[in-house]
């Protein structure tokens, strides 16, 4: 096997906020009925983390889990362990009408850092991103100009956005113009 | 003459002079003007030339209705057209050029216009340019277009220098209009704990009403607007927002305010526009109210300019547009301009009162001095590029003058119009008020939200009242509703007290005098942008244009880039005159967002350049591009067309891997090409009513090619599915068709079988897929080491999971092009490592990459169809001889009822064949092939059309595929297809597999 | 611009986030269904001036599919529900008819 590249290989920006690729990150999609112990106890095993709500993040670093819709889980780990993770998901969910696919190299993900990262992404998503609105532990899925993307706070002033692979490249465009210096909108 | 006053100006700063040029010649502003205060202060009165008649035109307002003073401002990659010199804010280096004329400004040919227009009347063109029928193409329609347009365009090679940008924003509550009753509606919005916006155009608080002066709670206006701001300031659940435009006001509570962020300092980092995309949940338009002109002849004439404006221009720039002024009014606010004026020490010789009776403002100026005659009107005003004379007459009359005086400026007032625009946009109702003559909000019928309740509330002016007092305390009112609206709880505060001197009632003048005899009518102005008069307006009504809306379009009134902020009220009042109606039964026209016109660039926002949209890459994107790639979009997604060496054309490229991939080795990258997994107990059941062939009986470890249908019939997508276990299979779609598969099988499991166990994902990106085709194909994979890939272990139509070399993979044992071919996956993040291990292990065994041109030939060549070529979503399976690919033992599957109506099981459906050109040419895309007989147009009857054509390398010959009419019946037949070049190409009906029709070279 | 309520993910979503899905409440016909039901079924469709039924999808956010019943007119939203139903709920009605009294859609009033 050869070296891994992630989408655009950890490549940034520093403008009103700082844009960086993430590099490589395990991301299950499994799909099933949150509700199920089964499922529930995959995603603790998995991740440690409890089973999220509706429209909730928990997510610690490169390991977590996100809320994606009523059936549907991104399950985060590291990227040199998704294979293990897949297969004791797999093993555990048998008999279980689930489904859990890698999708590590189907996405990118970035990071939008700074005190105007906000503002940033509030140019690009039709989402109430004021902090009363919008806080730690959330997740939204909306779009990004015209692709879709899903984001979450890794802290205050620290977003992270996942988007489909193929459109790494203009999402990173994208940040980077609604980064441009003098571009702060003054509101959150 | 025009002139900057020793002092007064409280916008402007003295001691920041400001350099600019206006035509080319150097002028002087201070810092706080706009432009159209700087050049009056220049003296220079005249400011462009009207649209259709050429006529010398000045500033005649001072804000965003402003209708003559565009300008073209800036230069090369800023350059911008048609921009109100009264709402641009002076900088030092300013450069505008007037517009509308040649040669220019002073002396312009087109004038000669002005002379004929008592030739070019409301609908000159309609009548003029009808007949003779071949002289439009020829002679009138060059004629009109080089004497159209508003402005130039930029220079066509300069790319706009600027950027632009959008941002979401939400509010409970946005007021929109930061004059005083802006202001208070705020803050009485905001008392209630919500969340507020606030928006005003210009760069400066509190509106008119400093201007205007008046006391509120005792202190003056610009205090009140100084306190009010800074409380506004203070609290957290507020936001102000200066330069900030309520340009349309639209379903559900979003407006679009547009922010101009560095017009005023062109060149500073940043965008230069950015346009908010708010929601509200309540709308407060506090957008004031706008002054009317009078309709008398001559009221056009550089120098005649709105009473308001002009004090605005003496209290704010310290500017006076004369030394000599006449007012001329139908209402006491006019009586201020006049007072105004003689206070900065200019001469007001007269005011003309259309009334018999004012009130204590008349009082105030005849203190003064100023002589007010009542019942008097202005007969005409004299004067080419500025005002010279004004003849009197009385209002009662039909224009014999009095007397004349010598005088450079006229101020009018024909009373105020509430700004509705933003209440309108979005379906608000309009009343009529007798009392003022205007149209101002129904309370009753506000535009209607999500929840069906009114979600606009009209505060100040804008909703009516015009007296300080009044204004403020309705704004009170109005920010409280909002709050209310918006589900919070006003605080029980009292409206501040607003103070001002009591005015007599206004009296409705549509024209002056009011039996103006028809010369003074014809050069009485309703729309100065457009140039449509009282006459224009009174002949459309003789020629039976009843409807408002039709009027406005046969006499263009009101259809300028000011929307006829001025003009649509006059010309209405004209309209119901002609038409012996009332006012309210004519009806307004709509009121259409943006209020003024916005730049392209805001609206475009971010998306332009490398932005412009998402350009979708594989993970071997960057190697194709530096590898001669000639791109081809598919969907979003870019895919090489071909790799074109260096002297190549490519054509030649194409050729060349045609050839190649046919006789050595072709790597394909197959990245793009969707892949779903579809998982679950109910999976099998799922997909065979998905695809028309049957999936739940493929083997595990085997591949089944499919057609999917939609429910009415006709061919969405095709792809080879591959059943990976027990209850999993993945499906490939065709490239642009993955996120619509997905939807399409998700629509069906969520809206239609949702007890069905079945979970479906798009794992498309996960994978980089490189096809590897050719004879050589296994000895390269062979090389590389790992997995077996023999004809044995790895037959045809299957699949294994294994490594090639040091690759995880999925191998598919899949062909589109009629060779002995392998599809990869392996993981993307090693898409690329992938591909440059085959490149390098390839070289041996003469590697070349090749693009979907070859792609597609290679699977002409083997008559394979591909969606969106053979099909064009009324095609179904049958017309394409894929029988074979519908289940017969299948009850139902999604397009099988479909299939068996009338017009599908028609045998006169066109049908797919090859076509193989007699001379070897090749038939241009899209030909139709033509029969006997001509159809009820006399046109030739149509049999068929090409659906896939090509030159192939291989044959050496045009081959192509088509759908004829009972083409598979006529086999040898040769056909025609006329082309637009002229030619007509003949072809011979073939079978569509013209190379390697036993399919010996794919299964070796 | 819409904003209509996600009912799975429970998001106030604008219009850009949406994809509409035409008529809600179609009774699909298949294989055995005489040629007037099946044309019914694929082409025949509501076009009130008022009281309608819609599906949309959450396309720009968790996918899944919804019904709305709104107001063609006033763009008024009576509400929004799930897509694993094939008649609009009573709560869904009722809202309605405290709206718009007598309000009629094919067979529901």
């Amino acid at each position: 096997m050869s070296e891994p590249i992630s989408a655009l290989n950890h490549a940034s920006y520093d403008g009103i906020a700082r844009i960086e690729e993430c590099g490589l990150q395990g991301m299950i999609t499994l799909r099933g009925d949150l509700s199920d112990k089964v499922v529930i106890k995959v995603v603790k095993d998995a991740t440690g983390q409890k089973m999220p709500g509706q429209r909730q993040a928990h997510v610690d670093g490169e390991i977590g889990v996100c809320w994606m819709s009523p059936d549907e889980l991104l399950v985060l780990v590291p990227y040199a362990e998704v294979e293990a993770k897949l297969a004791a998901m797999a093993n555990a969910l048998s008999g279980v009408h689930a489904l859990a696919v890698n999708v590590s190299d189907a996405r990118a993900v970035f990071r939008i850092s700074g005190a105007s990262a906000r503002e940033v992404l509030g140019k690009l998503a039709p989402v109430d991103l004021s902090p009363a609105a919008f806080g730690l532990g959330q997740i939204r899925r909306s779009r990004l100009a015209q692709v879709a993307g899903a984001f979450w706070l890794d802290t205050d002033d620290s977003f992270r956005v996942v988007c489909f692979r193929s459109a790494a490249d203009y999402v990173f465009k994208l940040l980077k113009v609604a980064a441009q210096p003098g571009s702060e909108v003054g509101v959150y | 003459m025009s002139t900057r006053l020793a002092n007064q100006g409280r916008l402007i700063d003295r001691s920041k002079q400001v350099t600019f040029t206006f035509n080319g010649t150097t002028m002087r502003g201070y810092e706080g003007d706009t432009l159209a205060s700087a050049l009056l202060a220049n003296d220079q009165m005249m400011m462009g030339r009207s649209f259709k008649y050429h006529r010398p035109r000045g500033v005649v307002a001072s804000g965003a209705e402003e209708p003559n003073a565009l300008v073209g401002l800036g230069q090369g990659s800023r350059f911008e057209p048609n921009q109100r010199a009264t709402t641009t804010e002076l900088f030092d280096g300013l450069s505008a050029i007037s517009q509308n004329h040649w040669p220019n400004l002073e002396f312009d040919i087109g004038a000669i216009n002005t002379h004929l227009a008592r030739f070019l009347p409301a609908g000159f063109y309609y009548k003029m340019f009808i007949h003779p029928k071949p002289f439009w193409k020829h002679i009138y329609e060059p004629f009109i277009r080089q004497s159209a347009g508003l402005g130039k365009a930029p220079d066509k090679d300069s790319r706009d220098a600027d950027t632009y940008e959008h941002f979401y924003a939400f509010a409970d509550i946005l007021v929109i209009g930061g004059g005083v009753a802006g202001l208070q509606a705020a803050k009485a919005a905001a008392q209630s704990g919500a969340k507020v916006m606030l928006i005003e155009q210009t760069a400066h608080w509190g509106g008119r009403a400093p201007v205007d002066g008046g006391t509120i709670d005792g202190a003056p206006v610009d205090k009140f607007v100084e306190q009010t701001v800074s409380e506004l300031e203070a609290m957290d659940n507020v936001t102000l927002r200066l330069r900030c435009m309520g340009a349309g006001v639209y379903d559900h509570g979003y407006v679009l305010g547009y922010e101009r962020i560095s017009d005023h300092k062109p060149g500073t980092q940043g965008p230069r526009h950015r346009l908010w995309r708010i929601r509200a949940k309540q709308v407060v338009t506090a957008t004031g109210a706008i002054e009317r002109p009078l309709s008398f002849a001559g009221n056009d004439v550089p120098g005649v300019m709105l009473a308001s404006a002009m004090r605005d221009y003496v209290v704010n720039w310290g500017v006076t547009p004369g030394e000599r002024v006449i007012v001329a009014t139908n209402n006491d606010d006019a009586y201020r301009t006049a007072i105004t004026l003689k206070k900065a020490g200019v001469d007001i010789l007269r005011i003309l009162d259309a009334r018999n009776a004012a009130g204590m403002l008349a009082d105030e100026a005849r203190a003064l001095g100023i002589r007010v005659d009542p019942g008097r009107a202005i007969a005409k005003v004299k004067g080419g590029k500025r005002v010279k004379k004004v003849a009197i007459c009385n209002q009662d009359g039909i224009g014999g003058a009095r007397e004349e005086l010598e005088c450079d400026a006229v101020a009018m007032s024909g009373g105020w119009s509430p700004v509705v625009h933003m209440w309108s946009h979005c379906g608000g109702k309009l009343i009529w008020d007798e009392d003022h003559a205007y149209f101002r909000p129904d309370p009753d019928r506000p535009p209607l939200g999500a929840n069906g309740e009114g979600f606009v509330v009209a505060a100040g002016s804008a909703n009516g009242p015009l007296s300080l007092g009044d204004v403020v305390a309705d704004a009170h009112a109005a920010g409280k509703a909002a709050a209310k609206g918006a589900g919070f709880k006003p605080k029980n505060t009292k409206a501040p007290q607003g103070e001002t001197t009591d005015e007599a009632s206004m009296e409705a003048v549509w024209l002056m005098p009011a039996n103006a005899e028809v010369q003074l009518r014809m050069k009485s102005w309703l729309d100065f942008q457009n140039d449509v008069k009282v006459s224009d307006v009174q002949l459309a009504a003789r020629e039976g244009y009843e409807s408002v809306e039709h009027t406005k379009r046969y006499t263009t009134l009101g259809m300028a880039t000011d929307q006829g902020k001025l003009s649509n009220i006059n010309g209405l009042a004209i309209l119901a005159d002609a038409l012996d109606a009332e006012i309210p039964k004519v009806g307004t026209t709509t009121f259409r967002p943006p209020y003024t016109p916005i730049s392209m660039g805001a609206i475009g926002g971010e998306a332009r350049g490398e932005v412009f949209q998402p350009i979708r890459q594989t993970p071997m994107h960057n190697w194709h591009d530096k590898s001669g790639a000639d791109w081809e979009p598919v969907g979003q997604w870019r895919r090489t067309y071909a790799y074109v060496r260096p002297g190549e054309s490519v054509h030649d490229a194409v050729n060349r891997e045609v050839k190649n991939t046919r006789e050595n080795l072709g790597l394909l990258d197959a990245s793009t090409l969707g892949k779903l997994i579809v998982k679950g107990p109910d999976a099998g059941k799922f997909l065979d009513m998905m695809y028309t062939n049957m999936m739940s009986t493929l083997k595990v470890g085997k591949c089944r090619y499919g057609l999917m249908c939609s429910d009415n019939g006709f061919l969405i997508d095709d792809g080879v599915v591959a059943r990976i276990d027990e209850d999993t299979w993945l499906c490939h779609t065709t490239t642009g068709g993955a996120e619509r598969i997905h939807g399409h099988m998700e629509e069906w499991l969520q809206t239609e079988w949702w007890d069905w166990k079945v979970y479906v994902a798009n794992v498309t990106e996960q994978y980089a897929q490189v096809a590897v085709v050719g004879p050589n194909a296994r000895k390269v994979l062979e090389k590389l080491g790992g997995m077996d890939v023999s004809k044995d272990t790895l037959p045809f139509m299957e699949w294994r999971d294994g490594k090639i070399g040091d690759f995880d993979c999925r191998a598919y044992r899949i062909s589109f092009s009629g060779e002995l071919s392998y599809e990869i996956a392996v993981p993307a993040s090693q898409g690329q490592a992938f591909w440059d291990t085959l490149m390098e292990a390839g070289k041996e065994f003469g590697v070349m990459p090749y693009g979907t041109e070859c792609l597609h030939i290679l699977r002409a060549e083997k008559g394979f169809i591909m969606i969106g070529d053979e099909t064009d979503g009324t095609v179904i399976p049958q017309d394409l001889g894929l029988h074979w690919a519908l289940s017969k033992k299948k009850e139902d599957f999604l397009g099988k009822r479909a299939q068996e109506r009338s017009h599908m099981t028609d045998p006169d459906r066109w049908k797919l064949v090859g076509l193989e050109t007699v001379d070897g040419s090749v038939i241009p895309d899209g030909a139709y092939a033509v029969g006997e007989g001509v159809n009820a147009n006399g046109q030739r009857n149509m049999i068929g059309r090409v659906t896939s054509t090509y030159y192939s390398a291989n044959l050496d010959k045009g081959i192509a595929m088509g759908l004829i009419k009972h083409g598979p019946d006529r086999m040898g037949e040769v056909i025609e297809f006329p082309g637009t070049d002229g030619k007509s190409y003949k072809a011979k009906i073939v079978d569509p597999i013209f190379y390697d029709k036993d399919g010996e070279k794919q299964n070796v | 611009m819409l904003i209509l309520h996600c009912p799975y993910c429970g998001v106030d979503a604008e219009e850009t986030e949406l994809a509409a899905g035409g008529e809600a409440h179609l009774k699909r016909f298949g294989p055995g269904s005489d040629d007037d039901q099946f044309h019914d079924y694929l082409f025949m469709r509501e076009n009130p001036k008022g009281v309608h039924f819609e599906r949309w999808r959450h396309a720009n956010g968790c996918g899944k599919w919804f019904h709305a019943a709104r107001c063609t007119t006033t763009l008024e939203v009576f509400g929004t529900y799930s897509a694993q139903t094939t008649e609009p709920p009573k709560d869904i009605r009722d809202a309605i008819s405290a709206k718009r009294p007598g309000w009629k859609w094919r067979e529901y009033s």
